[in-house]
């Protein structure tokens, strides 16, 4: 005899917004660059770079289009220890989150670093950009690692 | 300008968790408790403004329940913003300045405990490169907390001062969440939260409301014998991003207190929301409070959150002191966005 659920009907149902959103002229560049491994800023017209761009100074409020690459090393210039991560956040093990400013930029990016352990991140340190091995065009397709004398080899 | 004054104020218990009450029953008795007082009914109303963010409800439109806490009748010219009741109540004063009413009802709300806050706080962060990440608020504050720590600008000991300082004061305040006496060294012993932030670094998680009356000129001399007149309130942003922003001071609270004309004269007291310590130092210095000032004699945010109202009840707790006498001049702050990004500085005399 078959149980009730073999005859039941079962569907999956996802609540959702289903709808896509433009990234902008400037910000789907970004978006573009990530998913072919590349950091882009954008170029102020004091000749600074602020990553990630946008559209718009954030100070002076001038349009901004020149992009320009950026990392992928880069200068820890503070950071927070997260010992219990949340279900959420990118890993399952203690990271830490980083205002990192990568070579070539003169502002910082926050993102995260995978350190594997509180004693190995002090500010100051280097960081290089660990990619996902399938990138997608999203924020959360790299990491930073501290940076060995093997990945700068790497690097250059 | 219209002269303009804060004339009543009353406020729920700060609660880490109201098990029992929704939004709309924690605000019924504080808005009763307002009207009541100031011996006024829905009648008497121009105006009504509320502040409250539908992303701790996780529903569209919940502010809109909170109306049901005035009462639906007669009809009332109501407004809402998605942000702290102290921004409600710059829109209620801008409307008092321009005429359309003389009597505005101001209230803010929220009861956070219903999802993670630190988490549903990074949902305000840019939402293509930075909130996939996730960054819950502490870590973000924690960013900022280290930036000052290693540029020597405080010490983990001056933040637990503030701690310290701000629970004591709340002994004094019923309305208060976390009080008492702590001791520097004892609660510096504490393991870390989110490095190099420790529990007592951070505001509590409260639910919460509260409601402020604003009147104009001899109608605030009507319904309070010292009205807390405001003669001066303003609100500025900074950018978006953390890492174009020079997060070891508070431009935003320096140009506003400037514009507020604070630096005119002597400033009593001061209640300031700063969510986190080292913000609190931060915000002060951008004050330029002095050994005069008395700083949250209520206890401030850390003492008691109740997000979406803290800073209205900043402006509630330094009228408060106007109204008693025990201040001739004060200066209440609200603050909004990730490590002090926008802030509104109100100052008030008798």
């Amino acid at each position: 005899m078959s149980s009730p659920r073999e005859h039941s009907l079962t569907t999956s149902h996802k609540l959702e917004y289903g709808y896509k959103r433009s990234l902008g002229p400037v910000l789907s560049r970004f978006f573009t660059g990530i998913r072919d491994r590349k950091i882009l800023g954008a170029r102020r017209a004091d000749g600074t770079v602020i990553v990630p761009p946008k559209e718009y100074d954030p100070d002076t409020s001038a349009a901004l289009d020149e992009l320009t690459p950026v990392g992928p090393g880069g200068v820890v210039k503070s950071w927070a220890w997260v010992s219990e991560p949340r279900r959420q956040q990118p890993l399952d093990r203690a990271f830490a989150y980083a205002l990192i400013q990568l070579d070539g930029a003169d502002t910082s990016f926050l993102h995260v670093v995978d350190a594997k352990e509180e004693s190995a991140m002090n500010t100051g340190m280097r960081v290089v950009a660990a990619w996902s091995d399938q990138a997608t065009g999203a924020i959360t397709d790299l990491s930073f690692v501290p940076e060995s004398k093997n990945s700068r080899e790497d690097a250059n | 300008m219209r002269d303009v004054a804060v004339v009543a104020f009353s406020q729920s218990l700060s609660k880490r968790r109201e098990a029992d009450r929704n939004e709309v029953e924690i605000l019924i008795p504080v808005i009763h408790e307002l009207r009541t007082n100031a011996g006024i009914t829905n009648e008497d109303l121009d105006f009504v403004c509320s502040g409250s963010s539908d992303y701790l409800a996780g529903q569209s439109f919940a502010f809109v329940s909170g109306l049901d806490a005035v009462g639906a009748w007669p009809p009332v010219c109501e407004s809402h913003v998605e942000m702290d009741g102290a921004w409600a109540l710059y829109e209620a004063w801008v409307k008092i300045q321009m005429g359309y009413a003389d009597l505005a009802l101001v209230y803010g709300f929220g009861k956070p405990s219903m999802g993670d806050l630190p988490l549903t706080m990074a949902l305000q962060l840019d939402p293509y490169s930075v909130m996939p990440l996730w960054p819950d608020a502490v870590s973000i504050a924690a960013l900022q907390a280290r930036l000052l720590l290693d540029g020597g600008l405080l010490s983990e000991r001056d933040m637990a001062e503030v701690a310290v300082r701000d629970r004591a004061h709340a002994k004094e305040n019923p309305f208060a969440q976390v009080k008492g006496d702590f001791g520097v060294d004892q609660i510096l012993a504490d393991p870390y939260l989110v490095s190099p932030l420790r529990k007592h670094d951070c505001s509590p998680i409260s639910d919460g409301a509260s409601a402020v009356l604003l009147a104009a000129g001899d109608r605030a001399k009507q319904l309070c014998k010292r009205p807390a007149w405001i003669r001066g309130i303003e609100h500025i942003c900074e950018p978006q991003d953390l890492g174009v922003r020079d997060l070891t001071r508070s431009r935003s609270v320096e140009i506003a207190a400037e514009k507020a004309g604070l630096g005119a004269g002597k400033v009593d007291v001061a209640e300031l929301s700063a969510p986190f310590t080292h913000q609190e130092i931060l915000v002060e210095r951008a004050l330029g409070l002095g050994t005069e000032t008395r700083v949250n004699p209520s206890g401030g945010a850390l003492a008691g959150n109740p997000i979406m109202a803290v800073g209205l009840s900043r402006i509630g707790e330094a009228a408060r002191r106007v109204w008693d006498g025990s201040a001739d001049r004060a200066v209440a702050h609200a603050t909004s966005g990730p490590c002090l990004q926008q802030n509104l500085v109100c100052v008030l005399e008798g």
